[in-house]
């Protein structure tokens, strides 16, 4: 079971780096889409007791992040009519080799970290940070709205992941709290979207530059 | 009561979404406000269970919040129906629901006993709010709700992250206190460090960013700059009160394990460095509505610097969680009335608004001496508290430099009311619709009165409040 984790978190982190690596916004947000199924996935195997609410949070979060939320932030693509990012700040091969570097400091640092005995030596709390900075990543280096929102999506992925270590701690309550917060949020975000394209024509959150000092 | 004060905000808003009428709509403004408020009140006055269910507790720093926001929202409430009535042209079903959904889970933070739920709570309050600011429907205002909406989405990503943290110090601990508050506060000591001290530089960055500390706070201009007045009201009253309650939360698990030299330490630099930040910003600033941003700003950098302080300076703490989120409604409100008088908000055009708007300007200006902590106002005793605890627990130089800041703030946001305030109008808006009424005064009055009692007499039901909630913040297991 320990082994079959891991090399799902493997795959958690190789969808890291594609989605650095990709300028094409439809792919980048079907590999989030998929990263987030996949965290429901592993949700379920974590636990040895499938109680009803590690079922329940997980399939929540399957629909959620799988199916729910890459279909709003479709909708929002199409009617934004943009195919993909132009000049990122790195280009896409700089970005994957920064995000390698993001990896390998997750793993070597959380190595260093105190750790309860059960999850030393498992990949979640490396994955979880990796997945965070990937998140920074491509918030920063991306100048599209919707490639920001995916970015901040990946982040959200990241603490996902750590939040996998604590399901007894948060009731279920919380945690449906947290998915339902997340479609609004990106429910909100993508009616933005849609205006800032009507009234700026155009999703590059660089013109969005007349309030300043 | 709980379920009054937390679900009755949120029918409503559902009831105002269905509601066809524009004009009838935010009528249920001030209906709603008035049962909250009176909920509220009954609830202090302890009519009424204080804990509804296991996760909903309202403690004595909820009591303080909670009133606040109450008290606040209910002036706004009158004022809003005042401010639509201009704005009939634009359909206000968005914005009465938002708004109400917003009382809603404002008291939700203020229950809220398990973090994770606060959390939930926080997040849901960022996004009511940002169609609130997006109401003008111009370019600048959705520029301004983008940055609101992302800058705010991460920080409180952060926070959960935190939060997160926080479970595992306590799960690495081997303890199965889970994130309720009274769990994690009686187990407090036995939290694991390394993991707690992560956990609330994580937190501090992410309920930071929602308060608007520096370097965190530059969504903040930008947002309450085109958001409506009354807006900018609930968000700087409303909004950071929830946030610092959160803080405040997190500061009491950190001082109940023992961490206060390493909490402090982070605090009065985020503190220090908010006020002369919004400091520098202020001087030369020519645009009233961010000028009122940047003061915010600072008012959440003095609280920092209160909670940094320590257990001597919580009582002007907390004191000063009321005086400033009502003088804030002072200020926001009366800078809308200038700001729809004059169809600007740059001191190049806005000039003799005492003359123009006689009750506004004059309310502006009073607003201005109040927030600056000038006597006898309210926000002068609960700063002056704040000074007086960094002086008796032997912090002169954070003494001295809040001092210098607090200076420096009150020449720079000076200089800019003054313009306002004072010359002649030019002649170009002379002519404008705008007249202060009965709705976009009235509450406005009332608001500065209760702000100028705070400064003279505080009534003893509150001192009693003040000392429960600094007394259950500095107890340790």
């Amino acid at each position: 079971m320990a082994n079959l984790l891991d090399s799902l978190l493997v795959i958690v982190l190789v969808m890291n780096l594609f989605a650095l690596g990709t300028s094409r916004i439809q792919a980048l947000i079907r590999i989030v889409g998929a990263q987030g199924a996949l965290l429901g996935i592993i949700l379920l195997l974590v636990h040895e007791h499938r109680t009803l609410p590690v079922v329940l949070v997980a399939a929540a979060g399957v629909a959620i992040k799988g199916i729910v939320i890459p279909a709003i932030m479709m909708r929002a693509l199409r009617q934004a009519e943009i195919k993909r990012e132009v000049e990122p700040l790195i280009s896409p091969l700089s970005s994957i080799v920064l995000g390698a570097t993001a990896t390998a400091f997750a793993v070597l640092s959380a190595g260093q970290l105190p750790l309860v005995d059960q999850n030393e030596g498992a990949l979640f709390v490396p994955t979880s940070i990796a997945t965070v900075l990937v998140g920074f990543i491509l918030l920063t280096t991306r100048f599209k709205a919707l490639t920001q929102v995916v970015g901040y999506l990946v982040l959200e992925n990241g603490i996902f992941i750590f939040g996998m270590l604590l399901i007894e701690a948060m009731p279920m309550v919380v945690e449906m709290g947290v998915l339902l917060d997340l479609v609004v949020g990106i429910f909100v975000i993508s009616i933005i979207v849609n205006h800032i394209n009507q009234a700026f024509s155009s999703l590059d959150t660089r013109r969005l530059v007349s309030l300043k000092e | 009561m709980a379920l009054v004060l937390i679900l009755l905000p949120i029918v409503m808003a559902a009831l105002a979404a269905a509601i066809p009428s524009n004009r009838w709509r935010p009528r249920l403004l001030p209906v709603t406000a008035l049962v909250h408020l009176a909920t509220t009140v009954a609830v202090l006055a302890g009519r009424g269970p204080a804990i509804a269910v296991d996760y909903l507790v309202l403690d004595p720093p909820g009591r303080i919040v909670l009133l606040q926001i109450s008290v606040l929202f209910a002036l706004c409430s009158f004022y809003a129906v005042g401010y639509l009535r201009y704005r009939e042209e634009q359909s206000n079903r968005v914005f009465c629901a938002c708004l109400l959904a917003f009382l809603g889970v404002a008291s939700l933070v203020t229950w809220a006993h398990h973090l994770g739920l606060m959390w939930v709570a926080i997040e849901a309050s960022t996004l009511v709010t940002a169609p609130l600011i997006y109401f003008n429907r111009t370019q600048r205002s959705i520029e301004a709700t983008w940055k609101y909406l992302l800058v705010g989405s991460v920080g409180i990503a952060l926070a959960l992250l935190g939060t997160f943290f926080l479970a595992y110090s306590a799960l690495h601990a081997g303890l199965d206190s889970g994130l309720t508050l009274e769990g994690l506060l009686e187990h407090a000591p036995r939290l694991s460090k390394p993991w707690l001290r992560a956990a609330f530089v994580l937190l501090l960055v992410g309920y930071g960013t929602k308060m608007g500390l520096a370097p965190m706070h530059t969504w903040k201009p930008d947002a309450y700059g085109e958001a409506p007045g009354v807006v900018g009201a609930m968000l700087a009253g409303g909004v950071t009160s929830c946030a610092f309650l959160a803080l405040l939360r997190v500061w009491h698990i950190c001082h109940a394990a023992g961490e206060d030299a390493y909490t402090s330490q982070l605090l009065l630099f985020m503190g220090l460095f908010s006020i002369a930040v919004a400091g520098v910003f202020m001087v030369g600033q020519r645009d009233f509505k961010r000028m009122l941003a940047y003061s915010s700003v600072e008012h959440m950098g003095v609280l920092v610097v209160g909670l940094g302080i320590g257990p001597a300076a919580l009582p002007g703490t907390l004191l000063h969680v009321l005086t400033n989120g009502l003088t804030k409604g002072v200020l926001f409100l009366s800078a809308g009335n200038i700001h729809r008088a004059y169809d600007s908000k740059s001191t190049d055009v806005v000039r003799g608004a005492m003359r123009r708007l006689p009750l506004s300007g004059t309310l502006f200006l009073a607003g201005f001496f109040a927030i600056t902590g000038s006597p006898p106002f309210g926000p002068f005793v609960s700063e002056f508290a704040i000074l007086n605890g960094a002086f008796d627990s032997g912090r002169f130089l954070t003494g001295a430099m809040f001092l210098f800041f607090l200076l420096v703030v009150f020449i720079g946001m000076g200089t800019t009311v003054l313009k306002v305030v004072q010359g002649r109008a030019p002649e170009q808006v002379l002519g404008t619709a705008y007249r202060d009424g009965l709705l976009t005064g009235a509450p406005i009055v009332v608001l500065m009165l209760l702000v100028l009692m705070l400064g003279l007499y505080i009534p003893p039901p509150l001192t009693a409040l003040l000392d429960d909630a600094a007394r259950f913040l500095e107890q340790r297991p």
